[in-house]
This record gives C-alpha cells, structure tokens and sequence, in this order.
C-alpha cells in the first residue's frame, strides 16, 4: 500500500477542500491544530498550525531567580518531567561545576527510567485508543498506577515532578521505594510479555501499521528528528551514547533500532524501550550507594557569564537547555530545544499522499505531546 | 384454553414474545456489553444505577426518550423517519423463524433459512436509506462504506450456508437442529467427516456476523464519527437509540443462527432434557464471544476489511464449498 | 505467495492468543477502587497546599514572618506578616495567606523556611465553586484546627 506511489499516478485534483483536524480531538493529542488540504481521501498537505498552548516558558526563564524556574520544566513535557528536571539542573551545575553526590546521580536515573516507562505506557494507550483497541488502556494504566504510587511516596507529586536540585535532590529515598521498585521490575517483565501477545503480535494491528508512514533516516536529519522516530528509521542515536551525561556510562543497557521507518518500527521501538528502562532500573538499584543527596550549593546563585547548555534523552527524543547567563541572579535567555517540535516538523512531508486515517495512525506513531511542542 | 392454542392467537403471542424478547435483549445486552467490557477491563463496569447498575438501561432509555427528536430541514423526512424502523424489524422478523425448542417456534416454515437472509438484507438497505436521508456529503459516504462492507461479507456467509446446506439437505431450521440430536459430537460443527474444514467454516460465518452487524473489529462506520460524521450523526434521541438497538438484535439474530446451524440449537450436549435452556445457554456463550472480540481487538483499517472478505474469505469459503461437495458426491452419493 | 498464504493461519493464531489474555484477565478480581465510598492512603509526602506548624511548647505557630518563603515562591502566593512582642527575640506571625489559585506545589517554601513552620498538608478534596475558597487564612486555619472537635 504505498501511498506516494499511489499519489504518483493520481490525475491532478480538480477539488480541493481543506479538513481542519483540531485543535480539539476526541483522540488524546492535545491541542494541535492541522489544517489538512485533501484530494477526496489523500491527504495533500498537511499544515500544523501551533501555539494554542504556548506559555512562554522560555520568557518566564529570563524573569525570575534560576531556583525558581524549576517547576516550569515539569510543565514543559509533563509526561516526562523528570528529564526535563533534569536537563535544566544539569545545565546549571555544569555552570557552577557543582558536585553532584553519585547517591544522588543514581536515584534520578532510576526516577528518570520509570518516568520514561510511565510516558511510554501513556503513549501506547492512546496510540492504541486512537486505532480502536480500548482495552490496553486500561491495563497500561494499571502499571502506570504503581510508578506513579513509588514517585509520590518519594517526590509527593503524581505527574509534574519537581524533584531534582541544583546539586542533589529534594530529599532521599528509603527502603521501601528500593523494595517497591524491585517489585515493581519483577511485575513488570512478564506484564511486557503479556501486552506483546495481546497487541504487538496482533494481526490486525499488524496490518495497520506495518509499511504506513515510511520515514527515511535521511529525513528524520533533514529535520532533527529524534528519539524513537530517528530509532525507527535505523540511525542509533541517542543522547546517553552521544552525549553522555550522569551516571549512564556505568551502567549496560542498548539502544533499540528498527530499520523500517514505518510506524511499527516505531512502535517497537518504543515497546523495546521499556524492556531496556527495567534493565537500567534494575543495574541501578544494585548499584545504588550509600551516601547524601545534596552536594555543596552556593547560597546565592549566580552563574558566571557565559552560554551553556546540557541535553537529555527524554521520552520523546533529544532535549536540551541552553541558558545565556550575565552574571545575574536571573538567565538572560533560556532555550529549550524540545524534541516534539522537531518530530512535528516532519509531518507536513511525510504526510503527503496518505489516507486520512493513515495520516492521523503516523501522527500518533510520532509521540507528540503538544505543551512540548508549544512551551 | 381451547382459543388459546388457535393458530391465529398463538401466532400472535409468539410474535408479540418474539419483539419483547428482542426489545430485552437490545437493552440489557447493552449493560452486559459495558459490564463485560469492564471486567475485561479489571474494573467494575457501570455499578451505580440501581444495585449493581441493572437499572442502566432504564436510565439509558428515558434519557433517549426525553430528547426532541429532531428531524433536519431539507431531509427526505418520510425515508429519516423510516430508516430507523426498517433496521429494527428485519431482525425481529427473521426471529420468527428461529426455533427456540422443538415446540417453540413461532412459524415454522420449510425455508426458513432462505427467508433469514432475504430478510437479513433489508437492513443494509437501511443503513443506506439513514444515509441517504441526512442529507448530509459525510454520512453518504459512510452509509455507501457500510453497505460495501455489509455486501463483501454476505457472500462468504451466503457460501457458508450453502457448505452447510449440502450437508443437512433441507431449509427447515427446525429439521437441521433434529438431525444434531444425541451428544455433541452430532452437532454441525463437529460433522469432520461431511466436511474436514467444518470449524473453518463456523469461523468463517462468525466473521461474517460480526461483519454484517458493524460490530469491532469491523465498526468503521461507527468510528469513523470520531473524524468526519457517521450514517447516522442526524438522528437525535430515540431515532439514534432504535438503530444501537438494531445493532444488538442482529447480533441476537446472528448468535441465535450460528447456534442453530452449527451449535445444535435446543440439543443438549449429552442427550438429556433438549430444550429451551440449552439454545439460551449457547446463544448467550456465543453473545459473550462477540464482546469479547469487540474489547479484546483494534479496528481494521476499511481497505484491510473489504480485502480480508474478497482476498481471503470468499476463496477458503469456496474452497470448502468444492471440498464439501466433492467428499458429498464421493463417500456419501 | 507461499509467505501470505501462511500468513493467515498465523495471523488467525496471533487473534486466539490475544483472546486468551483478555479471557484471563476477566476472571482476575477489579483494580479500582469504588470513591468515594473507599479511599487509598495517602503517602506520607504527598503535597496538598501549606499549613502552618505549631509549636506544642507555646501553642503558636513557629513561623517568624522572616518572609523567605514569601520571597523564594515563584508564583507570588504567599503573604507573610508579624509583630515583634514584648519580651522575644524573634517576630510572631499575624497574617499568611496563600492563594492557593496560583501555587504550582514546588515546594521552594517548604525547603527554604528556616524554622521548619510549613508543611505540606493532605489535603485533597477541594473542589469549589467559588474562587474565594482557595485563598487560604493559614493562621486562622491552624487556630481553627487547635479548637477541640
């Protein structure tokens, strides 16, 4: 079924009309905006059509004290909020080249996995949910229950996360998250097994999408696609191999690549991922130290002057901060680079020619979260 | 006592039975689909209306009742009224037919099976009509869809039925359900030695029900609303209430059929006490293997659909025609 | 050719073996929980909006309107003002209001206070209909709490 073949042959349309997707959907995006210009089914040209849930994050950066910019970054991507924690804490430590305890380094990668195993589980669910299967929603949910459960015995919140410090964490972890998230890993494998059989074997969503949505490695360059959209497209990259950064060095783990480029390369890729956060989760714990979780900070926070920043792989690709200090109290400029809009921006041309379910089966293989987008 | 059993008042009864027995099962097959699906789910399903939720419907119903019905400017109005009614009744007519037990059959007629499907297709025409009337680019387009789907998959059905008619011999639904009497192991759908591939073929008709019913994995039509209108998005209220009620009585039709061809209808599966318990207790096994297959599977994309029914069905369905026949004509002529 | 026509019994395979996960699962007890006729615990760190500590010794609260918190919130929620009384060294608190409409649940003046005089609360069941019933008098509230119920 390969559509751009089909589009090929296709007289030129006579009849346009324009299909506006958005920004509200019944199926869980978030408020994206798509002007889609249609041949009778085939999509000619689809436009996003972005800023219904811009914040002004970035501004909100440069007006008020480095501390007290760390909630924002739970908001950004709230269903990763940890990295997104974690690259602006990271940003400013490398600044100041604070000491980061290793106690601490451990802790927020093991939060950070199960943040990327819970963002994952949401993203299945609503893929699924979007292709019709209802039920694995619910069972997602379920296991994203108990991540949810250990985060908030530790960090108090469920979903926006402002646990990490300039220096450390907020506060240390006890035994019983160390024992629940054993637990936790132990449920989990056979749960993972569970939903191959229901789901990623299934021949219905097989058929729907396999060869749908081919994107080339070369485009996902031309675009700066990452994450699982450039891993399913056979390029390996990810940040903690390119750039590595905490305590990944020290720990095994590979990174999921499927050569296809269609949507269940990368949707596989994905349902890799999460096998490869337990193993990580799993390593960490062994090698979890005794020790404090607050290194030295300065008391008053004043970065030298200067341009610096610091990338993490999120759930959804490569996130980076880039902060321009002055010396002040206060960034001078703060720049996210979120991997959502870079994964959009890829849409318009992979899109052209496709059914209008198909398009719609790709935008969700994307994984876009739209406040990420949109900041 | 005497007028009673008059044909005419007993046909009557039978009839009137037949539609509240279909009335019942369109809403409370609604509650066990939403309890089904929530303990599929691992959650309790509607609990709150009434003890243990078995109120629901009768909520559900006086909502549907307490709306306007709206009938849109510039529709066809008789044929907008009339759709509605013309998917509903096809299934309580074929019903009639249907034997519940050996003595309870409301008119038993030597064709019954050839007047199942004749009347089993008005209801397509239907579908097409409620397209039709709206009035509206998107719900054509997704009635033609419909009845596209709903036409692909008659023919494997059709050819499954003839496989089983060579086998039985005769129309009369009530004779094919006598000739599976004993155990199970007499029921049609154990019958290998007529025909190896006789569990394919109950497969076979199994996917065409849920085919021809619109239910999951095969329920574009009624998802395709979530992005541009579905056949029926102009019918407010009680007119959008009969047509999710005709949905389930055909599903009850389909169930009740499948149990008669190939599960023994009213036969026990040991040979003892035959009777109306046992077609129940098939019939609602069978109903239960729909939800199932709805909560359990994604949607088919529409081309996957139209090509599982002409790529795939319709040649096993043919082949197992061929091979019934020929194993007819070489071991049993 | 040969590779479709195995196709469909595996695929029809790939389709009985998802039924049996789902079957298993209908017969494993309910995950939910029926709220709010039953409520979960919550954990010990959960974040609800600040109250005010008291100090067990003097029946007051601990706060001394030193206005760190007021100062570290990044969403300008907190009001913090106090007297000097006779006799102590340090100020006593008289107002704190926290509008509770803009808090993002940081933690900034939980962490900063020198004292240890706010914590998180539990509170969860907020729901209102009136915007007036998220400014939060804590010192009012933590007197209210004092009365004997």
């Amino acid at each position: 079924m390969t559509a751009s073949a089909d589009i090929a042959r296709r007289p030129e349309p006579q009849e346009t009309f324009v299909l506006n997707v958005g920004p509200q959907h019944p199926a869980a995006h978030g408020v994206l905006r798509i002007k889609m210009t249609m041949d009778g089914e085939y999509v000619m040209r689809a436009e996003p059509v972005l800023g219904y849930i811009h914040r002004m994050h970035e501004k909100m950066g440069e007006n008020r004290p480095w501390a007290q910019f760390l909630p924002n970054t739970g908001r950004i991507d709230y269903l990763s909020a940890l990295h997104y924690n974690h690259a602006f804490v990271g940003v400013v430590e490398r600044a100041l080249r604070l000491e980061v305890p290793p106690r601490a380094e451990f802790i927020r990668v093991i939060t950070s996995e199960l943040n990327r195993i819970s963002s994952h589980l949401v993203w299945w669910s609503a893929f699924l949910l979007d292709l019709g299967g209802f039920t694995p929603l619910l069972y997602a949910f379920d296991d994203r229950e108990k991540i949810l459960d250990l985060l908030e015995s530790v960090t108090g919140s469920r979903l926006t996360y402002c646990y990490f410090r300039f220096g450390g964490l907020c506060n240390d972890v006890d035994d019983a998250f160390v024992a629940g998230t054993r637990a936790f890993v132990t449920r989990m494998r056979p749960r993972l097994k569970m939903y191959r059989d229901l789901v990623t074997d299934n021949i219905i969503l097989r058929k729907r999408l396999e060869a749908i949505g081919p994107i080339s490695a070369e485009m996902c360059r031309r675009y700066g696609a990452t994450g699982p959209v450039i891993r399913g497209s056979g390029l390996p990259y990810d940040v903690r191999r390119a750039e590595p950064y905490s305590v990944y060095p020290q720990l095994d783990f590979e990174i999921p690549t499927f050569p296809e480029g269609d949507s269940m390369a990368r949707y596989r890729v994905r349902m890799a991922e999460l096998e490869q956060s337990l193993r990580l989760i799993a390593q960490a714990l062994d090698k979890l130290p005794a020790g404090p979780v607050m290194g030295k900070v300065p008391r008053v926070l004043k970065l030298p002057p200067g341009d610096y920043c610091y990338a993490v792989e999120a759930a959804r690709g490569r996130f980076m901060v880039r902060v321009v200090s002055d010396g002040k109290d206060n960034a001078y400029r703060v720049k996210l680079r979120t991997p959502s809009f870079s994964n959009l921006s890829l849409y318009e041309e992979a899109s052209k020619g496709m059914i209008l379910p198909d398009a719609l089966a790709l935008l969700g293989s994307l994984d876009l979260v739209i406040p990420d987008i949109d900041r | 006592m005497n007028f009673l059993t008059t044909e005419p008042v007993r046909l009557l009864l039978s009839l009137l039975c037949i539609m509240a027995f279909v009335g019942l099962n369109a809403a409370y097959l609604v509650l066990a689909e939403r309890k089904g699906a929530g303990r599929f789910q691992r959650r309790p399903g509607p609990n709150e209306a009434g003890y243990g939720g078995w109120l629901q419907p009768v909520a559900d119903v006086v909502k549907l009742l307490s709306k306007q019905l709206i009938v849109p400017p510039g529709t066809d109005a008789t044929l907008f009224r009339l759709a509605p009614l013309m998917v509903l009744s096809p299934a309580m007519m074929c019903l009639a037919v249907v034997p519940f037990s050996e003595t309870l059959v409301a008119r038993n007629i030597n064709v019954g099976l050839l007047m199942v499907f004749s009347f089993g297709s008005i209801s397509v025409m239907a579908i097409m009509l409620s397209g039709w009337a709206s009035r509206n680019k998107y719900a054509i387009i997704s009635a033609a869809r419909v009845v596209s789907q709903d036409v692909a998959y008659e023919i494997p059905m059709l050819l499954v039925v003839i496989t089983l008619l060579m086998m039985t011999g005769t129309m009369d639904l009530n004779e094919i359900v006598r000739q599976q009497a004993g155990g199970f192991w007499h029921w049609n759908f154990f019958k290998v030695w007529a025909n190896p591939l006789m569990p394919v073929t109950f497969v076979i008709f199994f996917t065409c029900m849920l085919a021809e019913t619109n239910r999951a994995p095969f329920d574009m039509a009624e998802a395709e609303s979530e992005l541009v209108a579905g056949a029926f998005t102009e019918y407010a209220g009680m007119g959008f209430g009969v047509f999710f009620m005709a949905e389930y009585a055909n599903i009850v039709l389909g169930c009740s059929l499948a149990t008669v061809l190939f599960f023994g209808g009213w036969q026990s599966p040991f040979g003892l006490w035959p009777g109306l318990l046992w077609f129940l207790l098939k019939l609602y096994a069978l109903i239960f293997t729909v939800i199932w297959v709805r909560w359990t599977f994604p949607r088919t994309q529409f081309y996957g659909l139209l090509n599982l029914s002409w790529k795939i069905l319709i040649p096993i369905s043919l082949f197992t025609l061929l091979l019934s026949s020929a194993m007819l004509k070489i071991f049993h002529a | 050719m040969k590779a479709s026509l195995l196709e469909v019994p595996r695929g029809f395979w790939s389709l009985l073996v998802g039924m049996r996960v789902t079957l298993g699962q209908f017969f494993k007890p309910v995950v939910t929980v029926p709220y709010p006729r039953k409520t979960l615990p919550i954990p010990a760190r959960y974040r609800g909006h600040i109250e005010l500590t008291l100090d067990p010794e003097t029946g007051r609260p601990l706060c001394t309107a030193c206005k760190l918190c007021e100062r570290a919130c990044p969403s300008d929620c907190i009001l913090v003002d106090g007297v000097k009384r006779e006799g102590e060294k340090k100020k006593s608190v008289t107002e704190y209001h926290l509008d509770f409409t803009k808090c993002s649940l940081c933690g900034a003046c939980v962490e900063v206070c020198p004292c240890d005089a706010i914590h998180f609360s539990k509170n969860y069941n907020l729901a209102s209909t009136s915007k007036a019933d998220y400014t939060f008098d804590l010192v009012e509230r933590l007197k209210a709490g004092k009365k004997p119920s």
